[in-house]
């Protein structure tokens, strides 16, 4: 697979949020938040329940833009994404209650993320034909590699929503690498599963940041998890960020310690 | 969770169960009490006599199953715009029926300006994507994650604007659909069956084979191309759908489209049969039993509904009809469908909607 566009260098910051704020009518689910990703790291977002986790993933990926704050994506500087411009420049993401297509097979799921990648114009799509044709037989065979690397060969042809939770969030997961993404965004990838699950799933991830060099900003609520996969994590509380650091800097920061006990005021 | 498509529950498959055998027999019931009652009451009318009828003369009862399938196809393509349409954008489209007319409309319009006929018939094709688009932009875009009710009712003033719009550039006089110059053919195919003949019209031969055309090209253009995955997918999830990338202004316009080409062959395949006019739009209304039995997401539904709808209210207006003085072909339909909802409320190949709690 080839991932690298050599523009941002590893180490270097790949999306760098300056004072975001977000809110819905009167709440305030983001408070002037400012934090990077550096290319090639795993970074780790945590928090309480709705301490603005998700709402922070949908403003990277365009889902929700921010009334306040710049957006620094790959040194492109904005007020806010787009899902299509974010997709197309390479931020790929799952979601918190898994988002598949219900109703399409494993491998049309995964196919579905080769989208963008597809270039062949729709006229020749229609009837299938010379360059279309060849077009899909060369996806598919991306795909099949994806397949392989998340052991989900045997449901190939299933329709996903007939799979068990862990294995659709597989596939979800199948379907973001098939944009080979250049950030990839987990919103808790591990909810809900066992402990096996979640170690497979944990492997998974760091082989993809391995092997791909893909970085990658994840949402998880299992501390074991964050502190062995993530290299920095970010916390926040009621939208604010109160912790940003290495996880054993994070561990012993004594706001997060407050934030996750509770704290008498 | 919109397809969970898990088992039935051993309850409700013993209460389908218990609905066929109820229906059985008082069938059986009726049979044998008409046997007993004898030739000329109302029951042997009803459940003997039409069966001596088809044996008698099965010449006329293949002519009639001919006829049921030729309108089954057209009503099986007036499904088809529906299902395209709710199946990528989830509205129930009430204006299928005065595209059918507009297109057909434009058709006839355009050829009426002096424009030769196959050019004609592209630039209804434009127009039927000038109408997509227009849509997308004006109703469907600023109504986007509305209530479903919310899109039907504004597909129901497009239904009203068309009306308008349609009678004011073309005028309000049904018009001659232009069969010969797009080369349609005309005449009759009759050849001797059992005793009597059958006479099977060319035009018809045509529309059921353009229809299987248009259906099979339809098919694979959803099954089989990244276009037909990404309205699958919109169908099923916009979020999922914008996070890989697929723009569903795009999407909505191309089903609409699609659901225009769609429209505008079932004007022609019905104006040829009879006139261009708005008329129509009123017939249209056929297609609800239709989705109703074939179920709402479903292709295959639409075309097999169509047909079923199609032969079983010809039948009934030929054998049964009479007793009641006919033009029972216009309820029937309706009275089908009631019945379908009865055991299978999700249609013959719709999904079965089961959440999980």
């Amino acid at each position: 697979m080839n991932t690298a566009i050599a523009e941002i260098q590893p180490g270097k910051p790949i999306l760098a949020m300056d004072h975001i704020s977000l809110s819905f009518g009167g709440v305030k689910a983001i408070r002037d938040v400012s934090f990077d990703i550096r290319k090639g790291e795993i970074r780790a977002i945590i928090g309480p329940n709705g301490a603005g986790k998700t709402s922070l993933l949908n403003v990277i990926n365009g889902f929700y833009h921010p009334q306040e704050g710049i957006i620094n994506y790959k040194g492109a500087k904005r007020n806010d994404m787009k899902p299509y411009v974010a997709a197309s420049q390479g931020i790929a993401r799952t979601f918190q209650n898994v988002a598949l297509f219900a109703g399409m097979s494993t491998l049309d799921n995964i196919m579905s993320g080769r989208m963008l990648k597809m270039k062949v114009a729709l006229p020749w799509h229609i009837i299938r034909f010379g360059p279309a044709e060849r077009e899909e037989i060369e996806h598919r065979e991306f795909v099949e590699q994806i397949i392989d690397f998340l052991e989900i060969q045997a449901i190939r042809r299933t329709p996903v929503g007939r799979l068990p939770y862990g294995l659709q969030k597989r596939v979800e997961l199948g379907r973001a690498l098939a944009m080979e993404p250049e950030l990839l965004l987990l919103d808790e990838p591990m909810a809900g599963m066992n402990l096996e699950e979640k170690e497979d799933m944990s492997r998974f991830v760091l082989d993809v940041n391995d092997q791909f060099g893909t970085t990658i900003a994840l949402i998880e609520h299992d501390m074991g998890v964050v502190m062995d996969i993530s290299d920095r994590v970010i916390v926040l509380d009621y939208g604010q960020k109160i912790a940003d650091g290495t996880p054993d800097e994070v561990k012993n920061n004594q706001n997060v310690i407050d934030a996750y006990l509770g704290v008498a005021h | 969770m919109s397809d969970t498509t898990l088992k039935p529950s051993r309850a409700s498959m013993s209460a389908g169960k218990r609905n066929w055998l109820v229906t059985a027999a008082l069938f059986a019931a009726a049979v044998v009490g008409s046997l007993v009652v004898g030739e000329g009451s109302l029951v042997y009318e009803i459940f003997v006599s039409p069966f001596l009828f088809v044996v008698e003369a099965p010449d006329l009862f293949v002519q009639v199953i001919w006829e049921g399938l030729v309108a089954g196809t057209l009503y099986a393509l007036l499904g088809l715009g529906f299902v395209l349409i709710f199946k990528a954008s989830g509205v129930f489209n009430f204006a299928q029926g005065i595209m059918v007319v507009f297109g057909a409309l434009s058709l006839v319009g355009f050829y009426a300006a002096g424009i030769p006929a196959i050019l004609s018939l592209l630039l209804s094709i434009a127009m039927m994507y000038v109408l997509a688009w227009t849509v997308e932009r004006v109703v469907l875009r600023p109504l986007v994650n509305q209530d479903p009710l919310i899109l039907f009712m504004a597909t129901i003033g497009l239904t009203y604007f068309l009306i308008g719009f349609g009678e004011f550039i073309f005028g309000g006089e049904p018009k001659t659909m232009i069969t010969e110059e797009i080369g349609l053919p005309s005449g009759s195919y009759s050849f001797d069956f059992m005793g009597g003949f059958v006479s099977l019209q060319k035009l018809d031969i045509a529309a059921a084979v353009i229809a299987a055309i248009l259906v099979g090209c339809l098919a694979v253009f959803f099954n089989k191309t990244k276009v037909g995955r990404a309205l699958r997918a919109v169908a099923d999830d916009h979020q999922a759908a914008l996070s890989v990338g697929i723009t569903l202004r795009q999407i909505w316009v191309i089903v609409w489209f699609a659901a225009g080409i769609v429209a505008l062959t079932t004007g022609i395949m019905w104006g040829a049969r009879s006139d261009v006019s708005f008329a129509l739009q009123i017939v249209a209304l056929k297609a609800l039993p239709v989705i109703i039995l074939g179920g709402l997401t479903s292709i295959p539904g639409a075309i097999i509904g169509g047909l079923i709808i199609g032969i079983s209210e010809k039948l009934a207006e030929f054998y049964w009809g009479p007793l009641v003085g006919g033009s029972i072909e216009s309820w029937v339909p309706y009275f089908i469908a009631l019945g379908f909802l009865w055991f299978r409320p999700q249609g013959l190949f719709g999904e079965k909607i089961i959440d999980r709690i």
